[in-house]
């Protein structure tokens, strides 16, 4: 029998008809837009589709989408996605969160769920503020950040989702923005077509709690001379007026100025399976003079959560024959009564 | 030469060191007893540390057990004979012994030491603590290292092999057969420590004999009042789990059991693990959290989801036992319950989460609450946990305790029609679909799985408009759903058998629930061979309650809920009936007791 073949889907095939609900100006509608094309293209059938989301703006993803959705509850996605990915595991699952929802009361199920590598992708929008709660700092958020639960600055430091995903033992991990509109829809295939747990961090703007977050790389000029793409195999160079790249020296990574004394040639070149080079690209710290790197950090093919599952009820089928009833109820020593 | 004597019921209890075997030895006689035909109960009574320092109070372990010539409900109040095998589980369950019972102590370990571990300034068989008991003393650990010394077992090891020489003389003392242990050691041990059990066990009998230690021997014939049929003998958990695979087997959907280890309800997970070729699939989560959520995943998902937890884990699932609610997914969440609050006393048994099943969530969130009266009853409420949920779509709770979940009792082996359930249909028909639609008998509305096409729809922890599905903070709408929910969990009890009567129409009804059922029945038969109008009301459906219950318990002039907890049951029946239900509570972290139910009985007819 062969599957029936997967309609020639646009956009707004994914489009639900729930009103978007969002603040005007906020990030979440430019990813959303962006996963609506994406869904169209991957070539699954739209049944085939389940997002999963926790609490926050973020969660009110499934709802604009017109797949399966479950909107569960805050921070526990992932244990939902887990659940339904390993009793169907034909289903395409996607995990929508954001930085409260998946760092702060969700992280335990957030480590988890990397280190059992079950296959879903996990779509984690950071605007490093609490958004619903309405403006409260999050784990995400810079130290000494001013809100209404930190007036005289947040005493916290921060998580960098990267480095945590990739020290959970995150197999895919990546990271775009979302005004960079040509490079979400790249990263988010490739998060797709990942087997094992996909981690995509989006850079998103709340412009109502925490507006221009990520500006200082994210305007016209900005993002021209801040922002290095990553790209397997190539050299890790950006900038335009200015050209810079990334040597490697003492296990540590350096920005140099390209020219006569560096040229790309001297630059580290980007590994995606490099997971030590992976875990010092996520460790830059742009007030340090280092860029926004954005793309795949880092993928690796390891065996899957649920197939290690089936794996296992094929083998104990194999072993003892399907299970029966009657064997089950009379295992054991049994007597009759006469 | 002993005489030959019969019995009509024996309790015996083992008691040593946490390290000592005595679960072992206790399940071994248990197996024994159950295959040569005796009714029987047994309770375990362990400590929550897997290894306390070896000869204080607080490592002691023990088994006891009741077996019979006829039809049996509890493991006993007080034991016949006890066997110790140090000062500290002397001390400890002397208690627990018959005045003039036999008590068996192994001298071996009765150093001034070992006193002094234990906890005892002087010799308790010296100081006049036993004078009440007839002692009969045993070199258990020396006698056991020259029984296996010829199998080149070290003195160390020797010393892992003294419970079955205590076991041994037990089987003489009781006319036990030998066999099925002797087959069971040599199906569970390697050589050298094969022959070395089975020598240790058969010198126990030998010594028994040969050393006349005992005046007589016993003989319990076996019981001939059970109904006929195939038995084995269960334990509540295991009963538990096999009820769950039955259930999801009959249905022909695949089971998904979620769960984080917890005493006393991680034998649940040990036993369903290895049942994979049963489409069952085990998920050790991260958390009790993560247990849950993810068992409601899978149902989401089409299959039979189900938690297990104890008490602490019941308050951490709460919230998302809530959206299962607002969902309307089936999901089951068996609580296994033991001493609270917070960690209390992991291994001992308590009721007291009933208020937390009815109650314990935010807003209006009702469940159907069941609770199993007996190990074997687990089988039968974990089908009917099933039968609930997927029938109505609601998450069912089950409260089982330590002691259902660690007790065990013969078990007449159903027959596999006995227990059908009706078959689960997803929709799968996109025509006039609407999520929030509803059975005209039960109100649940369609299970529909991810996967099947044009009926995409999301579902989530928001309110919901009725019908539609769709998202609503409408205010008539919120009262009718909050209406709507309750109004489906109070439709259970139409599909419920007619409440059974046990006893007099007339005088003092004894309305228990759970694992005292047992210890109800024997006092209830005990004050009316006593001549006292007394009936036995037990219920397994704890929400909703039968439909029939307050008319059943109108009939009576008094109405007592004893409970091991501070009076919850009796709560729920003062409030729903404004019947003057009178509480009985112990919570000791043991169960009753035959004579404390028969006194307080007794009292009310003063
Ligand atoms: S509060 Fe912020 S994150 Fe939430 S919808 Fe408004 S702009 Fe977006």
């Amino acid at each position: 029998m062969t599957a029936p073949a997967v309609p020639q889907y646009t956009k707004k095939d994914f489009t639900s008809d729930q009103v978007v609900r969002w603040c005007p100006g906020c990030g979440d509608y430019s990813i959303l837009s962006n996963v609506q094309s994406v869904l169209a293209e991957i070539g699954v059938a739209r049944e085939n589709i389940a997002v999963i989301s926790g609490i926050g703006c973020s969660s009110r993803f499934p709802y604009y989408l017109s797949t399966y959705g479950f909107h569960t509850i805050h921070g526990r996605a992932p244990a939902f996605a887990t659940g339904l990915k390993v009793s169907r595991p034909e289903l395409s699952v996607w995990v929508a969160t954001g930085d409260g929802d998946a760092l702060s009361i969700g992280g335990n199920h957030f480590i988890h769920l990397l280190r059992r590598n079950v296959d879903l992708n996990i779509l984690m929008f950071n605007n490093r503020i609490y958004g619903l709660t309405k403006g409260q700092y999050s784990p995400t958020s810079e130290q000494g950040k001013k809100t209404k639960s930190s007036p005289m600055g947040s005493v916290d430091r921060p998580f960098e989702p990267l480095s945590l995903a990739l020290g959970s033992g995150g197999t895919f991990v990546a990271r775009s923005v979302d005004v960079f509109a040509d490079h979400i829809k790249p990263v988010l295939h490739a998060a797709q077509r990942h087997h094992g747990t996909s981690f995509v961090e989006i850079y998103q703007n709340c412009n109502i709690f925490n507006d221009g977050a990520f500006e200082q790389f994210t305007d016209k000029v900005a993002k021209k001379e801040r922002v290095l793409y990553l790209q397997h195999g190539q050299p890790l160079v950006w900038g335009s007026a200015v050209r810079r790249g990334l040597v490697m020296r003492d296990m540590k990574l350096e920005v140099v100025e390209l020219g006569d004394t560096y040229t790309e040639a001297d630059c580290a070149v980007h590994d995606e399976h490099n997971r030590s080079l992976a875990m010092l690209l996520a460790a830059m710290d742009p007030n340090a003079g280092f860029p926004v790197a954005v793309g795949v950090f880092y993928q690796i093919d390891a065996p899957t959560y649920e197939d290690g599952v089936v794996a296992q009820a094929k083998a104990s089928i194999q072993k003892l024959g399907t299970g029966d009833l009657a064997r089950l109820l009379g295992a054991g020593d049994t007597w009759t009564h006469t | 030469m002993s005489t030959l004597e019969t019995a009509s019921e024996v309790v015996i209890r083992f008691a040593g060191d946490s390290g000592d075997g005595m679960q072992t030895v206790g399940d071994q006689f248990t197996r024994t007893t159950a295959l040569f035909g005796n009714d029987l109960a047994t309770f375990p009574d362990y400590p929550a540390e897997i290894r306390a320092p070896a000869g204080t109070r607080a490592g002691v372990s023990g088994f006891q057990l009741q077996f019979a010539s006829h039809d049996i409900f509890t493991p006993g109040d007080l034991s016949d004979v006890l066997v110790a095998m140090n000062p500290a589980a002397l001390i400890t369950n002397l208690k627990s012994v018959k005045r003039g019972g036999l008590v068996v102590v192994n001298t071996d370990r009765w150093t001034s030491r070992d006193l002094e571990k234990a906890g005892l300034a002087s010799d308790p068989l010296t100081d006049g603590t036993v004078d009440d008991y007839h002692v009969v003393k045993v070199q258990i650990g020396n006698l056991t290292r020259g029984a296996v010394a010829p199998h080149g077992v070290g003195a160390k090891d020797a010393d892992r092999c003294k419970n079955f020489f205590a076991l041994g003389m037990m089987y003489w003392l009781y006319s036990r057969q030998m066999e099925p242990t002797e087959a069971w050691v040599a199906s569970r041990f390697k050589s050298p420590y094969k022959e070395a059990n089975i020598a240790a066990l058969q010198a126990g009998w030998s010594y028994a004999d040969t050393a006349e230690l005992f005046h007589h021997r016993i003989e319990v014939p076996r019981a001939e009042d059970l109904p006929t049929g195939r038995y084995r003998n269960i334990m509540g958990n295991n009963a538990m789990a096999i009820g769950l695979v039955a259930a999801a087997n009959k249905l022909g959907l695949p089971l998904f059991y979620g769960t984080y280890p917890i005493t006393p309800a991680s034998d649940i997970l040990h036993h369903l693990a290895p049942f994979k070729n049963y489409g069952v699939t085990t998920f050790q989560a991260e958390d009790e959290i993560a247990g849950i959520c993810a068992a409601i995943g899978a149902s989401y998902g089409g299959a039979i989801g189900v938690t297990g937890t104890s008490g602490p884990g019941l308050a951490l699932k709460g919230e998302a036992l809530g959206l299962a609610v607002m969902t309307e997914l089936p999901l089951v969440l068996i609580d296994v319950q033991r001493a609270g609050p917070s960690t209390g006393m992991p291994t001992k048994v308590e009721q007291a989460d009933l208020l937390q099943a009815m109650y314990g969530r935010n807003g209006e969130a009702p469940v159907p609450v069941l609770a199993p009266a007996t190990p074997s009853d687990c089988f039968a409420i974990a089908v009917e946990a099933v039968r609930i949920a997927t029938t109505y779509m609601v998450p069912v709770i089950v409260l089982s305790d330590a002691y259902v979940a660690n007790g065990a009792e013969p078990w007449k082996l159903p027959d596999l029609e006995s227990f059908d359930l009706a078959p689960v249909t997803f929709r799968t028909d996109p025509e006039g679909f609407r999520a929030y639609a509803r059975d005209e008998d039960t109100l649940a509305r369609p299970w529909v799985v991810p996967g099947t096409p044009g009926m995409e729809h999301r579902i989530g922890g928001l309110e919901k408009e009725n019908i539609t599905g769709n998202i609503s903070y409408d205010p008539e709408n919120h009262e009718l759903m909050c209406k709507l929910r309750r109004e489906k969990v109070q439709r259970v009890a139409n599909s419920l058998p007619p409440t059974t009567v046990y006893g007099d129409e007339e005088g003092v009804v004894v309305l228990g629930w759970g694992s005292t059922f047992g210890v109800i029945r024997t006092a209830v038969d005990a004050c009316r061979a006593d001549g006292r109008k007394v009936a036995h009301v037990h219920v397994r459906h704890l929400n909703p309650l039968p439909n029939d219950l307050a008319t059943i318990l109108r009939r009576y002039d008094k109405v007592l809920v004893p409970e091991i907890n501070l009076g919850q049951l009796v709560r729920l029946i003062r409030a729903e009936y404004l019947i003057d239900a009178i509480p009985y509570n112990k919570i000791q972290g043991q169960p009753f007791r035959t004579d404390e139910v028969m006194a307080r009985i007794e009292a009310l007819f003063a």
